[in-house]
């Protein structure tokens, strides 16, 4: 038997709709795209006060207390280092660092800075900003060469919600 | 004068790279779209910090409450004009994070985004509130500085 050759054609798929229904995909994108930037966290670990005897025997970690005290418009006007030491102008978190890598290098413990802990009482009124620059200020410090040194890691407040 | 007919052919460009590139820039905004802006209020301008520590992991069960200066918490989308309304939330909060095994609540990380002009005052006090509920378990959020 003798088949007919088959003759081949071009099928052309018309694109136009697929085209245009991509591109309103590309622009909802590209219209809806936020480009937020990174957040991170300072974590504060705040137990509820306990009478259970149990808990009562763990060895409290050597305390800083750090007294933040708000000015006009709820704005820094000085910062109290353990009852003793004042900053009332220039680069008082600056200084508040000093004093923290004072007080951890004088206990010569390598772990000090593990087991000390920082107590803020903070007016009601501050901004939260400087709250967070206080904790920063705490925290660590930015070495020449980038690199952080870190310094306290517990962190609490005293309760001045009222 | 009689003139030839003019030929016309039809051009046809190969879209075939442009459909290539337009699916592969469809695909890049897909990965990027982010599900979870409905727990991030974008008009709270948070403080920056160059220490602060992106989390490495995503705890078992976590709050975030973004505080606005006025006092008032956006949560999930949704505004509570005074901290003392939040019980209801924390209890229903609580019941969940249960639900999903983390049964203390101390385990349950809340995550504060407050404003950075808020008083630092209306911080406390919320965390005085969630401590009253049992939560323990405190993150700071801030923006990351760049150095």
């Amino acid at each position: 038997m003798r088949l007919a050759p088959i003759e081949h054609k071009d099928i052309k798929v018309d694109l136009t709709a697929m085209i245009d229904i991509v591109f309103q995909l590309l622009t909802f994108f590209i219209m809806t795209f936020n480009a937020s930037s990174m957040e991170g966290d300072f974590t504060i670990r705040m137990p509820l006060a306990t009478t259970n005897a149990e808990q009562m025997d763990i060895v409290l970690p050597d305390l800083i207390t750090v007294e933040l005290r708000a000015g006009n418009n709820g704005n820094i006007s000085s910062i109290v280092a353990d009852g003793n030491e004042t900053y009332i102008e220039g680069d008082m978190f600056q200084r508040l660092t000093d004093y923290v890598e004072t007080q951890l290098a004088g206990v010569g413990d390598p772990e000090s800075a593990k087991k000390t802990e920082v107590e803020f009482d903070i007016d009601f009124g501050l901004k939260y900003s400087y709250t967070v620059t206080a904790i920063e200020a705490v925290s660590g410090r930015v070495q020449p060469d980038g690199s952080i040194k870190k310094l306290i890691e517990k962190i609490k407040f005293k309760d001045n919600s009222k | 004068m009689k003139f030839g007919k003019t030929k016309t052919e039809t051009f046809e460009g190969d879209l075939t790279p442009m459909i290539d590139l337009t699916f592969q820039l469809i695909a890049f905004f897909m990965l990027l779209l982010n599900f979870s802006e409905v727990d991030r209020a974008e008009e709270i301008m948070l403080p920056s910090s160059i220490l602060a520590v992106p989390p490495e992991e995503r705890p078992a069960y976590q709050i975030i409450l973004n505080l606005e200066p006025s006092g008032a918490v956006k949560f999930q989308g949704q505004k509570i004009d005074q901290i003392d309304s939040l019980r209801p939330i924390f209890v229903q909060e609580i019941n969940n994070a249960a639900r999903e095994g983390v049964i203390n609540p101390a385990d349950i990380a809340v995550i504060i985004r407050s404003h950075r002009d808020t008083p630092t005052g209306l911080v406390q006090k919320l965390i005085m509130k969630c401590q009253g509920e049992k939560l323990e378990s405190f993150s700071l959020r801030v923006k990351e500085k760049i150095n």
